[in-house]
């Protein structure tokens, strides 16, 4: 169960929280000037990284907040946590960290 | 009809054949006017002042003064609870005083009833089914939070460093109640 | 006497202390302190179980958790049976029951042993050969065949009436394993203020510590070292120790499944004890002190019973005061192996012969035992085993220079203790998938690269001597204190008087000079491998370990291979010659030991495994006689029976009533979300498909939201209280989901927008009061509100009271008829609909149930989000079209309704069925078709969504989703059944009042 750091309460279990996808992927202004492709790949492209992802996820037992975290799929080990409409942190060159 | 005379708590009838266990006791807590209040940054200190407790800025805590308190549920929203009070008065009362105000007041007096959990014990029983650090270190007395509790939320607050009150959905509170007597029943 | 294999004195058994139990029926007597294994040896029993495929007698190998063959059931009954236990962990009581497994008629002669004949059809890949031909044969005869006779033990028959919890826990630094590493690790992380939890599965604390006879610790022997530093440890306030505890899983950032046996060892248990308790502990640091697991050596008939570990014969006698056998045989490996032959001579055992792989040697431990009068025989190897039911003689073969194997020589013994070397327990830190790196000189995978917080120590790492075992344990304790933030350091170093034992060994298959295809060298005793099933496998092309595993299902038994995984990986390396690294190494999964279900299953049984959500007027149904139903997690009335009564007919009466007279039902279920703040109506704009700005407070309306992708997610009717608050309901199942939705918009796409939610779903007690005579019953019960139908048109709402409590009274319909739906605060719901109950007794209320529900809705053509939808479902499809608010610029999911395949003509829609035969009910989710006499597979063109009998029409009706429905009403389709088609005609979706007369009243 991963360890989950929520930025308002701190690190939680995993079972507090929900899994919202991948972050940054902002909802088009005007929907309606975008052709069927683009609109597509707004509604169904995810970039599912072998590495480092950002994501969301909702402290919906918890404070109720959404938020991104910076995931390693492979090792699950998280880099980052930030609150929702911060842009995505920089990496620090060993990947462990950002460099904020 | 009487107002409070006809209220029904949901755990009425498993309280009447509680097991004495003083490392843990459980008993359910009278009802209370309980409001939602949530708002833009603005709203929060009129909101405070109205109700006559300071509404924590402070994650995870809250803080009372007499009959009344003020939970931290999240960065814009906080449970305002009253012992004793009509929750149509105390919500008129604050209504009015956030008039303009960039905010929500919701009366759920009603959503959900309390336990209190207490005794030498109380966190450890509590952590069959809560996954939260209950020392005090991590979990002081003045903290409360929405958290877990095997398949229902609560919200899990520490008045004492031995008392936790558990505030749950009417709806899970046989659930959480029934789970709680289990879990103790180690120590009848 | 407890056996006559006990030795007189010496070991931590209680010799005053008899104990007696039953093993296959017969009674034994063991002492305190003994396990079911060490008791068994005591009174010389040897063979315990049968193996797996070949019935093979099998006797105790091992004195640990890595015990593949002494696989036993334990319990006096079925409700409090289980399988598979080690009998070198249970600890004997007073009246403890056991059987062997996987043996018919008894133990010592097995009808299943004839599979022995058979071998040459059961050697590696069998299954997918031998049972291939004719294919029908394999359910019906292979299958059931192989599954009577393979297998370990049997399933008990009875519900496990013991208790089970699971509590969370966290500390700072939790140590795995308290032998002489985890305890200095204790020991140092304590020391400095880390909360420290130290797990050990064994019922004592002291690993390897507990048989050591003559080693001393800072001038203490290890026994007094070990109970002193087990006092010191308990009598720190920051320490938990954790005996009977096995660390069995390991999961993502330090959560650890712990299992805490409590009763299984105690004759009487206190029975408000748990039989087990899952702790699931969260740790900032590990430290792993797991040790490290002795080598069986692969040779010839290596698995009769009387050939065991040297280790643990040295165990059984220094420990637990017996002697394994009389006469003994050591065929080494390594200088352990001398050790405890040292040991067991000293127990009174004869050691006929020391045979090593070695061709010279040498060192303190091959000296003591020449000077002890030990033969020691240089570069020999075992070439084959006798004896059925136990070992009789050993053939021992000289290994030439040129790697032959020469001439042969016999000696009898009944005992024969090999060791291989040890294997560091890595189990877990590969479970934290933390990288291994093989050691050449050690023959071992030690833990390479960590990706948890973790840090191994000891034996487990490699680290073999005990003097530096204690000291990796101290730094690795204090290092992981410090890490936990803890400042300082335990700066001791421990003196130990003991000659370390090296660090030789050998992994693969020992040369033994005969045919592999004819001789059988065990490598995997539970699953019955052999070095010819590998050597098969390696044939037939299988190169990677992983393949191996599966073709031969080596290692894949439920000791996970702990003794036979390197044997198997040094024999695939040798064959292939490629080194080991290159083979690699399987992944080691929880559980690192099998586990009960109990523990798994937890509180979660019976009551307890689920919430049942009531409404507050659930008791009144109760006691009125309703038959309920689940609905997620609520418990719904599902109809009213009166004496006498099936559904059919209470569901009818209540049909009837309601549109006859009126009815009453228990809506509370409802979601509900009260939506405030300037910009709510905003909001409901941009998530329903409908137009909110002009809904005036006090108006309803019926709303539809989509997912962004253009599919119906949810509906319900939402009142405007005021221009700034919005009471909206949601469907029963929807109401979390909705919500979330609707926090996920504001928070993350539109923070601008002034609106809060807050969940009420649970502060409304929702009485719904429906049929033409509804107004009459409520009018006197109200105050403040004028019902009137002037003055409170269909789709209303009006605050007030009803019978003294605030209401939010809605005129709404899901019935057909003139309706309002209640809002109570919920703690009145019960009071508020007793009365209403009463007062409606003059007009003939009738309660009804979400069965009646159902029927009046389907008779109106009103979908149900779930039913008529499944997620593929648009608003035109449902025949919602008219909800879209086609001037709005956008909502969520309108864009996607342009796309093609959404406007697509062929696309299903919601149509009305009526059979041909009006007595016919159709079955909810057969299909439809246009022509019933065509091949199969038949084209389908949609499905039924909703069935029912309508008491009001006389006769069946159905929904259906239909291609290109709305152009064949008028036609003809079919419903193919088993006993044959039904004709349907595709109507209108609305099959009474449609023109809606009754809600105008």
């Amino acid at each position: 169960m991963l360890l989950i750091t929520c930025p308002h309460c701190g690190p939680r279990a995993e079972l507090e929280f929900s899994y919202g996808g991948e972050a940054h992927i902002a909802r088009p202004v005007d929907p309606a000037s975008l052709d069927d492709d683009s609109w597509a790949v707004f509604l169904f492209e995810r970039s599912n990284p072998r590495g480092v992802h950002a994501e969301r996820w909702r402290h919906l037992h918890g404070c109720g907040r959404f938020f991104n975290v910076l995931r390693d799929t492979v090792s699950d080990t998280i880099v980052a946590s930030y609150p929702a409409g911060q842009p995505r942190p920089a990496l620090s060159p060993d990947g462990k960290g950002t460099t904020r | 009809m009487s107002d409070l005379a006809i209220r029904a708590n949901s755990l009425g009838s498993l309280a009447s054949t509680i097991r004495n266990i003083p490392s843990a006791t459980l008993a359910v807590l009278p009802d209370t006017a309980k409001l939602v209040f949530r708002g833009r940054p603005a709203a929060v200190d009129v909101a405070g002042r109205a109700f006559g407790v300071a509404l924590p800025q402070e994650a995870c805590r809250f803080s009372a003064k007499g009959d009344r308190a003020a939970y931290w549920c999240g960065p814009d929203e906080w449970l305002l609870q009253a012992g004793g009070e009509a929750p149509a008065a105390l919500f008129a009362s604050l209504d009015a005083a956030l008039a303009g105000q960039s905010c929500s007041l919701v009366d759920v007096s009603h959503r959900s009833d309390a336990i209190a959990l207490s005794g030498p014990e109380a966190a450890y029983i509590l952590n069959h089914g809560c996954p939260l650090d209950l020392s005090l270190r991590t979990f002081p007395v003045g903290m409360c939070t929405r958290t877990i509790l095997g398949k229902a939320t609560i919200m899990l607050s520490r008045p004492a460093p031995e008392i936790f009150h558990i505030d749950v959905g009417r709806s899970f509170a046989r659930y959480v109640w029934q789970l709680l007597d289990e879990a103790r029943g180690e120590f009848a | 006497m407890s056996g006559r294999f006990r030795t007189p004195s010496g070991g931590r058994v209680d010799r005053d202390k008899p104990v007696r139990f039953s093993f296959d029926g017969k009674s034994y007597q063991g002492v305190a302190g003994d396990t079911l294994a060490s008791a068994l040896l005591a009174n010389g029993v040897h063979l315990v179980g049968r193996s797996f495929k070949y019935h093979r007698p099998r006797g105790i190998v091992t004195a640990g958790s890595d015990e593949p063959n002494a696989l036993v059931g334990v319990g006096a009954d079925d409700a409090h049976y289980t399988p598979n236990m080690r009998a070198t962990q249970i600890e004997i009581h007073e009246g403890l029951v056991a059987e062997s497994q996987n043996r018919w008629p008894s133990l010592g002669f097995d009808v299943g042993a004839v599979n022995e004949v058979f071998a040459p059809f059961l050697s590696a890949g069998f299954y997918y050969k031998t049972f291939m031909w004719p294919p029908a044969a394999w359910k019906k005869i292979y299958e059931p065949l192989i599954r009577r006779a393979a297998g370990l033990g049997r399933a008990p028959a009875k519900p496990d009436t013991d208790r089970y919890t699971q509590v969370y826990a966290h500390c700072d630094v939790l140590v795995i394993g308290a032998g002489p590493a985890g305890l200095a690790a204790a020991l140092a992380a304590s020391a400095i203020g880390a909360k420290v939890f130290l797990c050990d599965e064994q019922a004592e604390m002291g690993g390897s510590l507990l048989s050591e006879k003559t080693t001393t610790i800072d001038g203490l022997l290890a026994d007094d070292w070990t109970a002193r530093t087990l006092a010191a440890l308990a009598a720190r306030a920051n320490v938990m120790l954790m005996p009977r505890t096995t660390a069995f899983g390991w999961y993502p950032h330090n959560f650890l499944g712990l299992c805490e046996r409590i009763t299984d060892h105690l004759a009487k248990a206190d029975p408000k004890l748990p039989r087990e308790r899952l702790w699931q502990v969260r740790a900032k640091e590990v430290v792993l002190a797991t040790g490290a697991l002795e080598r069986p050596l692969v040779f010839p008939d290596n698995d009769r019973p009387g050939i065991m570990m040297a280790e643990a014969a040295r165990i059984y006698a220094n420990r637990f005061g017996v002697v394994p056998g009389e006469t003994a045989v050591i065929f080494a490996a390594c200088d352990s192996a001398y050790r405890a032959a040292l040991d067991l001579k000293a127990a009174g055992v004869a050691v006929a012969a020391i045979a090593d792989l070695r061709t010279a040697p040498g060192g303190v431990w091959v000296d003591r035992a020449r000077a002890a009068g030990m033969e020691v025989r240089e570069a020999t190897v075992v070439t084959g085993t006798s004896g059925r039911l136990r070992i009789d003689s050993v053939n021992l073969g000289k290994l030439g220079t040129d790697g032959r194997v020469g001439s042969s020589e016999t000696i009898a013994c009944d005992l024969l203790l090999m060791s291989g070397g040890f294997t560091p327990s890595v189990h877990l830190f590969s479970q934290s998938r933390g990288k291994l790196v093989y050691d050449e000189a050690l023959r071992a995978f030690l833990p390479g690269t960590s990706v948890e917080r973790e840090r191994s120590v000891g034996a487990c790492r490699g680290i073999l001597d005990l003097e530096a075992v204690l000291n990796d344990g101290t730094v690795g304790g204090s290092g992981a204190a410090q890490a936990a933030g803890f400042a300082g350091a335990a700066n001791r170093a421990f003196a130990v008087d003991s000659d370390s034992v090296g660090s030789d060994g050998f992994i693969g298959v020992t040369p033994h000079g005969g045919d592999p295809s004819r001789t059988r060298a065990w490598i995997d005793f539970q699953n019955d491998v052999t070095e010819n099933d590998v050597r098969l496998a390696i044939r037939e092309g299988f190169r990677s370990i992983e393949h191996v595993k599966r073709y031969t299902t080596t290692g894949m038994a439920t000791d996970q291979g702990k003794t036979s995984n390197m044997n198997a990986l040094g024999l695939v390396s040798q064959t292939l010659e490629i080194p080991v690294p290159r083979v690699g190494l399987t992944t080691f999964r929880p559980p690192y030991t099998p586990m009960t279900f109990g523990i798994f299953a937890g509180q979660s049984r019976g009551e307890l495994f689920d919430p049942l959500r009531e409404t507050p007027i659930h008791e009144w149904a109760a006691a009125q006689g309703a038959v309920f139903e689940d609905v997620g997690l609520w418990r719904r009335a599902h109809y009213f029976p009166q004496p006498g009564e099936d559904m059919h007919a209470a569901v009818a009466r209540e049909c009837k009533a309601t549109r006859q007279a009126v009815g009453i039902f228990d809506g509370s279920t409802l979601g509900k979300i009260e939506v405030v703040g300037k910009d709510a109506a905003e909001l409901l704009n941009r998530i329903y498909t409908n137009a909110w700005t002009r809904l005036e407070p006090g108006r309803l309306r019926y709303g539809v939201m989509l997912r962004e992708e253009g599919f119906v997610m949810d509906d319900g009717v939402v009142a405007r209280m005021a221009p700034d608050r919005f009471h909206i309901t949601t469907t029963t199942g929807g109401a979390s989901r909705v919500l979330a939705m609707m926090e996920d918009y504001i928070q993350t796409e539109w923070p601008d927008l002034d609106v809060w939610l807050t969940s009420t779903t649970e502060e409304w007690a929702v009485i719904a009061v429906q049929g033409p005579l509804s107004r009459k019953v409520l009018e006197p019960l109200v105050e403040g509100i004028d019902l009137s139908r002037e003055a409170m048109p269909h789709m209303s709402v009006r605050e007030g009271k009803i019978c003294g409590v605030p209401t939010r009274l809605f005129r709404v319909s899901f019935t057909g008829e003139l309706g309002f739906e209640v809002n109570v605060p919920a703690g009145y719901g019960r009071a508020v609909w007793e009365a209403i109950f009463t007062a409606g007794q003059a007009y003939g209320i009738t309660p009804y149930g979400t069965e009646t529900m159902h029927v009046l809705r389907a008779e109106k053509g009103f979908i149900i989000v779930g039913q008529e939808t499944d997620g593929t479902v648009t608003p035109d499809d449902c025949g919602l079209g008219w909800a879209i608010g086609k001037a709005k610029k956008d909502f969520v999911g309108k864009r996607s309704l342009a796309r093609p395949a959404m406007t697509a003509g062929d696309r299903k829609q919601l149509v009305g069925l009526l059979t041909v035969d009006p007595k016919t009910v159709l079955e909810v989710g057969a299909q439809v078709v246009a022509d019933p006499d065509q091949p199969i597979p038949m084209t389908m063109l949609g499905h039924v969504t909703s069935s029912y009998w309508s008491a009001t029409l006389d006769r069946s009706i159905a929904l259906a989703l239909v291609r290109g429905g709305r152009a064949r009403i008028g036609t003809r389709l079919s419903v193919p059944m088993p006993d044959g088609p039904i004709a349907v005609q595709p109507v209108e979706p609305v099959f009474y009042d449609s023109k809606g007369a009754r809600l105008d009243v």
